[in-house]
């Protein structure tokens, strides 16, 4: 509430919008129709220094039902051909003899299958995986034209007008987090919603989970939900030897995923 | 004839290396875009191209705003954390022309057991059924109100809800003991099950009752001695009383 | 098309083994980027043959100084060509000009291009050439005559001292011109060796491997087209420049070869928590490419029938045999080399639990008759080079 400049309110009206805005502590302030969501980015800028993101997913709460995978798929027009993902949710099964199986059907979206061979099952469990927004992110490094860039607010981002599609990111990338776009023949990631974020909106993945597996938050701010997701989980980040730093922290992930 | 200072051939070679240095230069100039670098090592404008990417997911506080009386008990329902948009699909458009575009409602009986079909992978304590086997036919919604889903009436197999327990529990040693012989299960457990939570035992004399020598019971029940066997740890922190694996 | 890719997508998927990641299913670099450090390699090998003889002064090889500054530049020239038609916006690859970022591997590839191309490829051949040149624009006639007018550059001193400057500089450019060929195919090596997020490529011996395979590919290239040009004018073969170049290629491929089961004993011995799935991968889907063409035809068959014919009491045409053979066999071994690597380092997921496959289009620009067109185009380019400058001793320009 600090950040807003406009008139000064009245305690009555302060109250008002505090009272509304509680349920999101940590999201800044969030119109709420289409209308106001323009006029809000008219009247006061998005400044891109003052937020850190970040994503926690608690792979106890995970449920598998592939809701996040296919939001994803459409509110940012991913191609709908089961290879190409901005997330996805993965399945692993393992077994009394020692043995991970992982696999991932359509990515989850049209749930999993029972698993067929006659497993005696030790653990399983699904694990939600999308682009770890590295803070120190291999697939910008080798970009040789600067066509992907971490932005101001941490988030990394394709230009699609600028990129030259010569895949370097997508090998540099150890999470398998990218794809060339089939038709625009360009790299193409998670953005964590950017255009939402900007607007004062969740992540869509974030959005739809219908569990809260996915928390999402600003990384700074101590009342965000990812803050409290960071104080009360013991937190593991995804290949951590290869010093990404990624920004998806994952609170119960088991020594087998990677 | 003395040869100039500079050799001809090197003034013609540096001549053709100006002109190609020259062009990169030129090039650079004109074919840069101007907001390149601007805040680093890409086009500034890239950022605001991204941002203007049209949102199809209007957001469960839009909902809100207008759909309040199904918001209302949704929020205190076991469904308060599932967003309005994960069963009804994206609505942003709803938003901007309530009438033009309705939002569809997946009724028919497909669509919830992407949450509630049973899976082993999902966390215990989940609700989940056997599709297959729970009411064939039936739309989950002549029974169930998804905005407020409560159970029709109360189950009555601790299965319906602790599924993988009792599959595990069913080809155990312990299939024929009934979840009763061991949790005392409070009647409020099955209306409200995170609120009041069933017993479970916190003693090893709870296990010696059939496990320690002398007990009552057939020869085939295995039986140790309470005071030598295990030591100081309790009987579950080895054996899993679902499916205990000791003979 | 959607029809076509999902016919592929069907058949391809049960040849996955394991779990790939789900955007790992489309292999991204293909037959186009096993061509390039192919073509890359043999410019460098080339070269590297060629500054040999002037630095080190082995006269022996004279015969082919000037074949092979030919054939490195013949391949220079179509050494990018596979990079642009692999992109996916092959007129947007200006970029890497205008703004190279500079901590990205590749971006330098534009300028390291560059700087071997104009700075020592053209420079050293057209320092060497140049006497040559001026001849010609003065005993041709009609429009060749011309042709060679402007490449003079209007320099047409020929004086002893000229000349004298001519082949100091050549001098000083090979000088440069060594490091420069290192870079550049040291250069491509670290694109791959750098990578770490690819057990495969991640090592620092790559850029190593890649240089030395570079030299070995480069000499059978060399030796390979001096055998066949000879052949096709009817003149006879210099024999003890056969033998010496046999003799650098046998040497070539004895460090190319311990260094490549350097890195392989050392990924075996530290034995990391990818060796599962890589070896899974070469006893599998490699088995063919890395056993059986890189290291037994590329390297152990070569290595004995060189030493054998070398060094063991064989005939001329016997030995003159065994050579061609040998080094087609190189030939073979290095393309397999680049494959492995490539291709290779892309066939296991990135998850560590799962094999994919590679399936080769035959159409289009990522395709086998592109890669075929772009291992031609060299010779084709090569033959008019040949026409323009000849490279034979016999046809040098006699001054004086």
């Amino acid at each position: 509430m600090k950040k807003k400049k406009s008139n000064p309110l009245s305690r009555r009206e302060f109250l008002m919008i505090c009272s509304k805005a509680l349920p999101f502590t940590g999201i800044f302030f969030i119109p709420f129709t289409a209308d106001q969501i323009l006029f809000a980015q008219k009247t006061k800028e998005y400044d891109p220094t003052q937020h850190e993101y970040a994503m926690g997913i608690n792979i106890h709460k995970c449920i598998g039902c592939g809701r996040c995978a296919d939001a994803c798929k459409k509110e940012n027009n991913v191609p709908r051909e089961p290879y190409y993902f901005r997330t996805w949710v993965e399945r692993y099964i393992i077994s009394t003899d020692g043995e991970t199986y992982v696999d991932s059907p359509n990515g989850g979206i049209d749930g999993f299958p029972e698993f067929k061979d006659n497993l005696e099952i030790l653990r399983t469990f699904f694990v939600p995986k999308l682009c770890n927004q590295c803070a120190n992110p291999p697939c910008v490094q080798v970009c040789p034209v600067g066509a992907t860039f971490l932005s101001r607010d941490g988030v990394v981002l394709v230009d699609e007008k600028y990129c030259v599609g010569c895949r370097y990111c997508i090998q540099a990338c150890p999470y398998g987090a990218r794809f060339l776009h089939p038709t625009k023949k360009i790299a193409d990631k998670c953005t964590f919603c950017y255009h939402r974020l900007v607007r004062g909106l969740l992540p869509v993945c974030v959005e739809v989970c219908p569990t809260q597996a996915r928390v999402f938050g600003e990384v700074g701010l101590q009342s965000s939900p990812l803050r409290r997701f960071l104080r009360f989980n013991d937190v593991v980040v995804l290949k951590p030897s290869l010093n990404t730093r990624p920004k998806v922290y994952y609170a119960g992930a088991d020594g087998e995923v990677r | 004839m003395k040869a100039p200072r500079i050799p001809k051939k090197i003034l013609g070679l540096a001549f053709i290396f100006s002109i190609v240095i020259a062009a990169l230069v030129v090039a650079r100039m004109l074919f840069i875009p101007p907001s390149f670098g601007k805040y680093g090592h890409y086009r500034a404008d890239a950022v605001n191209e991204i941002v203007a990417q049209e949102i199809n997911y209007a957001g469960y506080q839009a909902c809100m705003e207008c759909h309040d009386e199904i918001y209302k008990p949704k929020e205190r329902s076991y469904h308060k954390s599932v967003s309005c948009e994960a069963c009804h699909g994206p609505a942003a458009k709803h938003v901007e022309a309530p009438d033009e575009f309705v939002p569809g409602a997946p009724r028919e009986r497909g669509y919830c057991p992407l949450c509630h079909d049973y899976n082993p992978s999902r966390p215990t304590g989940f609700p989940q059924i056997i599709t297959e086997l729970h009411n064939p036919g039936k739309a989950c919604m002549t029974c169930h109100n998804p905005h407020n889903p409560v159970l029709p009436h109360t189950p009555e197999e601790c299965s319906a809800c602790h599924r993988e327990i009792a599959n595990v529990k069913r080809i155990s040693y312990h299939a024929s003991l009934p979840c009763v012989r061991c949790h005392t299960v409070p009647e409020k457990h099955m209306v409200q099950p995170k609120f009041v939570f069933a017993q479970v035992p916190v003693e090893r004399e709870f296990c010696g009752e059939c496990h320690a020598e002398g007990a009552p019971g057939g020869p085939d029940i295995p039986r140790i001695d309470l005071d030598t066997h295990g030591e100081r740890y309790l009987c579950w922190d080895c054996h899993y009383p679902h499916y205990p694996e000791a003979r | 098309m959607v029809e076509l890719i999902m016919i592929h997508i069907q058949t391809g998927l049960k040849d996955i083994t394991g779990y790939i990641y789900p955007n790992e299913f489309e292999l991204h670099w293909g037959l186009l980027i096993v061509v390039y450090p192919y073509l890359t390699g043999l410019v460098a090998g080339a070269f590297i043959l060629a500054s040999l003889e002037r630095l080190f002064k082995i006269k022996v090889l004279q015969p082919v100084y000037r074949l092979s500054l030919l054939s490195a530049l013949a391949f220079l020239f179509v050494a990018p060509l596979p990079l642009l038609a692999h992109l996916g916006h092959p007129e947007r690859s200006f970029e890497m000009f205008l703004t190279p970022y500079t901590k990205s591997a590749m971006a330098m590839f534009g300028f390291v291009y560059a700087w071997y191309l104009m700075v020592v490829l053209l420079l050293e051949i057209w320092f060497d050439y140049r006497k040559d040149i001026v001849i010609w624009s003065q005993e041709k006639k009609g429009i060749m005559r011309f042709v060679y007018k402007i490449l003079t550059l209007g320099a047409t001193d020929l004086s002893e001292k000229s000349i004298l400057l001519d082949n100091k500089i050549g001098k000083v450019i090979t000088i440069i011109g060594i490091p420069s060929a290192f870079l550049l195919h040291g250069y491509v090596g670290f694109i791959f060796g750098s990578v770490k997020a690819n057990p495969w490529w991640s090592s620092v011996l790559m850029p190593i491997v890649f240089l030395f395979s570079a030299i070995v590919s480069g000499i059978a290239l060399v030796l390979l087209i001096y055998m066949v040009s000879t052949m096709f004018r009817w003149k006879t073969m210099n024999m003890s420049c056969l033998n010496q170049l046999g003799e650098l290629l046998l040497y070539a491929i004895i460090v190319d070869f311990s260094l490549e089961l350097l890195d392989f004993i050392q990924r075996l011995y530290e034995s990391e928590e990818s060796i599962h799935i890589l070896s899974q991968m070469i006893s599998s889907r490699l088995f063919l490419s890395l056993i059986i063409s890189q290291f037994i035809l590329g390297s152990v068959i070569p290595m004995i029938s060189l030493v054998w014919a070398r060094f063991g009491r064989v005939p001329d045409e016997m030995r003159r045999m065994v050579y061609f053979i040998a080094a087609i066999l190189v030939q073979v071994g290095i393309f397999s080399t680049r494959w492995n690597v490539v291709i290779g380092g892309q066939l296991f997921s990135k998850s560590l639990r799962g094999l994919t496959v590679y399936k080769i289009q035959l159409f289009g620009l990522e395709g086998l008759f592109m890669a075929g067109f772009l291992l031609i185009l060299p010779f084709i380019i090569l033959y008019i080079l040949c026409k323009l400058f000849p490279p034979w001793v016999d046809s040098e320009v006699k001054l004086h």
